[in-house]
């Protein structure tokens, strides 16, 4: 059991992870790129009436991107355990786990982790005003269980008072309310602020939706053990 | 009877083991997802930075 675990989460958590990398490196980079140039100060945007679209070429910076294809590896890596455990547990209850169904399970996981969290806390360029980190991830491991949960309900509950309880339990950390902070402060255009915020929103679905697929492949394909 | 104590035994220790392995594997993923994405020490920081940015994590 542990065995086939192991082998489902990371095998797909690598491969999600290194297309999540290559995603990032070609359509989220160039807008992080550009943002640090307003972030440092070097471009100023606020004030100046406008400034031209600085000229970003893709080019590759060695240690930085290939920190950036490691820890994507990991992370996903680690996303796939907490994944297929998850799968194990509903199969255990009688679902059905497959590539097709893995799919689902991929595009829930990307709800629980990174669209139900920016929701109420968008993906941050650097140079973005927000409250202090601490009380962000706090905020952030919250909701990702709350929406997790929720989803597990809606899923798997039978009758009216699972789905109720799903809407109350993915609502309630938006009607909550994230950290925020207290005054507009950001150097970055919003143009390149809200590229930035989409790209990395439907990098994180391509990359959730291959983690679910192959996850749930993988797993159908091994021998219980 | 002796044969389905011992058989229920048995199925009751492996979904034990089962379950103890499920909760065992979420436990690492979530530990690498929280060091990785969330771990404030500042070599961790620079090396996950444009990483923690595009997932949409706190960063700094």
């Amino acid at each position: 059991m542990f065995q086939k675990l192991l082998t489902s989460a990371l095998f797909a958590g690598f491969v999600a992870g290194l297309a999540a990398a290559a995603l990032q490196l070609v359509f989220v980079q160039p807008t992080l790129l550009r943002s640090e140039l307003f972030e440092s100060g070097a471009l100023v945007h606020f004030g100046s009436g406008s400034t031209p679209v600085p000229d970003m070429p893709f080019a590759i910076d060695p240690v930085r991107d290939a920190l950036s294809v490691l820890f994507s590896a990991l992370i996903y890596s680690g996303y796939g355990m907490m994944l297929v455990a998850l799968m194990a547990l509903a199969q255990a209850r009688g679902a059905q786990i497959n590539a097709r169904t893995g799919l689902i399970w991929g595009i829930a996981g990307f709800v629980a982790v990174q669209f139900a969290p920016a929701f109420s806390l968008p993906p941050e360029l650097p140079g973005n005003a927000a409250a202090e980190v601490g009380a962000r991830q706090v905020w952030w491991f919250a909701t990702l269980a709350v929406t997790a949960a929720g989803l597990w309900l809606l899923a798997f509950g039978k009758g009216w008072v699972p789905v109720a309880t799903a809407v109350v339990l993915i609502l309630a950390p938006h009607a909550f309310g994230a950290p925020e902070h207290a005054d507009y402060v950001g150097p970055v255009p919003p143009e390149l602020a809200g590229l930035f915020a989409a790209r990395a929103l439907g990098v994180g679905l391509m990359a959730w939706a291959i983690l679910g697929t192959l996850a749930g492949y993988i797993w159908s394909r091994e021998e219980p053990a | 009877m002796t044969t389905q104590t011992t058989a229920k035994t048995l199925g009751q220790s492996a979904v034990r083991t089962e379950i103890a392995a499920i909760f065992t594997v979420a436990l690492i993923g979530l530990g690498i997802v929280f060091v990785a994405g969330h771990a404030q020490a500042s070599a961790l920081h620079d090396a996950a930075h444009d990483v923690r940015h595009a997932t949409g994590f706190p960063c700094h």
